[in-house]
């Protein structure tokens, strides 16, 4: 195991108002005993609301925090008192934090990233090089970081992450914010990434596309503790999400009318348009007994959403 | 094992070098504000009366260590006190996620040359110091006039670190800081007789600023200390900086440990 926790736990004291000079403390637990064990080549999503403790959890995992129990290791390690040398076999992407340096442009924070790693000038051209036609860098690489756009901006960090050939990848919220393009391309390149296998990716998201397009293992966290850990298949199976039937019709449905097998979830444009729910029964029975019922125009069966699954997940805490 | 803090060192240079003008009025106007330095020695040179028990040259002695190590102190590593900025604003993480030491990132990160004119300056009050002072010349004496000046400096230097590492559990905590510093700086440009009992017993030789200037300038003169310390104790200027920069070292670690990062 490339990763291992086991019940890892951060708590913060928050002090609040209480009086004009009383301060009252509060412990409140960020990650409140998280227990993971990642296997050497996975790609892991780890999501979670906000404030569920995601970024907590890859902090202490990177050595920037130090956790208040339990136990870590990465890549054998323990991250804080092996801190600096963890950070040579680990990249990190933090979304919203640049390990860019804001004035140079970034050919030149390329190069300092060299020194500061001690990489060799052969290894480190040829994966500047890798990393410049995938990315598509060339036309900024002479550009201070602070002119560069957000996407473009976000493909440097990438890269900046990967040239010391880390063993682990850590990717904050990569894809927030980004335009549509920006974000195939960000996802293009981590499946590139992921695909060769020699690198262990764990990525926390906002952007639940980006889980099912990249991560075949899906970690939910809420309230700093682990509520999911398994395919997104398993996910769909044990919160019981449905298929859809939506038709179009060429008459109003009919109030009142039910299809064994399967329930109306919503009816709209004037009636219509119907949106059927399948209980049980299999999507062809249901659209004979639909066509027997109604006039049909139009028809398309849809898989369950991801987002779905995630919100009722959220809203049930 | 120095290279990559040089190359962070030539980028920041770099970098600030981008802002042409406001790197340029920062260098002009932090050469005139030290002229108020050279107001303090040309003061001494015309007293005759004595202060604390002391000639206006001995005390120029004493001026001298201190005009040298509290600059030299600021330009190694005064830049620590950004340490503030990154810790509200969360880009410590940056610092802690790279393969190097926390604290000579920062140093070399945020290093101002400009600060290099005050230590000029300073070198040069010492050397008309040690011309003009009346130093009893021996070879002990020879190694502690080259020694004392670093000592201070590497005093003055734990004190900015651990000034500011009370960053890590209290953000707003600048004044404090430059209280102990700039303040141990004035006191340290003086000879301890000139201060009150406790005042004295807690700050010179408590928090140790009189080894900064004080002790090592009366070993140079052939003094003993008008206080009644031991003899000896005028030698220990180093040993007594080492200590402190080790603890200032074993507070910053405790605080990097304390760091609480920011939200997402």
């Amino acid at each position: 195991m490339i990763i291992q926790t086991t019940l890892l736990r951060k708590d913060f004291t928050v002090r609040k108002k209480a009086g004009r000079f009383r301060r009252t403390s509060t412990t409140v637990s960020a990650v409140d005993g998280v227990s993971l064990s990642v296997a050497e080549g996975e790609m892991l999503g780890y999501i979670g609301p906000n404030g569920a403790g995601k970024s907590t959890t890859l902090k202490m995992l990177t050595g920037v925090l130090t956790p208040s129990g339990g136990t870590v290791s990465v890549c054998g390690l323990t991250p804080v008192p092996q801190r600096t040398t963890l950070a040579r076999r680990i990249g990190v992407v933090f979304g919203q934090r640049s390990q860019l340096w804001w004035d140079l442009p970034l050919a030149e924070s390329f190069t300092l990233l060299r020194h500061v790693y001690r990489v060799s000038e052969t290894e480190h051209a040829a994966r500047l090089r890798h990393c410049r036609s995938l990315l598509d860098l060339d036309s900024f690489m002479d550009t201070p970081v602070r002119q560069l756009s957000l996407g473009q901006r976000m493909r440097g960090e990438l890269t900046a992450a990967l040239l010391h050939g880390p063993k682990v990848l850590f990717l904050d919220e990569p894809t927030i914010g980004l335009d549509v393009l920006s974000k195939q391309a960000v996802r293009g390149f981590l499946a590139e990434v992921a695909a060769k296998g020699d690198i262990t990716v764990v990525l926390t998201t906002h952007d639940l596309a980006d889980i099912e397009k990249l991560c075949r293992r899906l970690v939910v966290i809420d309230h700093g503790r682990v509520v999911h850990d398994g395919t997104l298949d398993e996910l769909h199976a044990a919160y019981q999400s449905k298929r859809r039937v939506v038709a179009d019709l060429d008459a109003p449905w009919p109030d009142g009318l039910t299809l064994p097998g399967a329930s109306v979830e919503t009816v709209e444009a004037e009636g219509f348009r119907v949106t059927l729910t399948l209980e049980g029964a299999t999507a062809g029975e249901v659209v004979a007994r639909l066509a027997q019922a109604v006039p049909l125009r139009d028809l398309s069966v849809r898989e369950p959403e991801i987002e779905d699954v995630v919100a009722r997940l959220y809203a049930g805490r | 094992m120095a290279s990559p803090y040089r190359k962070l060192l030539v980028a920041q240079v770099r970098s600030q070098t981008q802002y042409r003008v406001s790197f340029g009025l920062d260098l002009f106007f932090s050469t005139v504000l030290t002229g108020l330095d050279l107001a303090t020695v040309w003061v001494l040179f015309t007293v005759n009366d004595s202060l604390g028990g002391f000639a206006g040259r001995d005390v120029l002695l004493m001026v001298g260590i201190a005009a040298f190590a509290f600059p030299a102190a600021d330009l190694a590593v005064g830049s620590v006190e950004r340490l503030r900025v990154y810790v509200r604003t969360g880009l410590f993480d940056a610092v802690l996620l790279r393969p190097l030491s926390t604290l000579w990132q920062l140093v070399a990160m945020d290093f101002a040359p400009r600060r290099v004119g005050r230590v000029v300056q300073g070198t040069a009050i010492y050397v008309v110091a040690l011309a003009f002072a009346p130093v009893q010349w021996s070879v002990p004496v020879a190694v502690l006039v080259v020694l004392a000046p670093l000592a201070g400096a590497v005093f003055f230097g734990a004190l900015f670190v651990a000034g500011a590492t009370v960053a890590f559990w209290w953000i707003d905590s600048g004044e404090i800081a430059n209280a102990f510093t700039y303040g141990g700086r004035d006191m340290t440009s003086y000879p301890m007789t000139v201060f009150g009992g406790l005042f004295r017993r807690v700050f010179a030789y408590g928090m140790g600023f009189a080894f900064v200037a004080y002790l090592p300038a009366l070993a140079m003169l052939g003094h003993s200390d008008p206080l009644g310390t031991p003899d000896w104790l005028r030698w220990c200027s180093p040993l007594t900086s080492l200590v402190v920069a080790a603890l200032a070292a074993w507070f910053w670690r405790t605080g990097v440990r304390h760091y609480r990062s920011t939200g997402s």
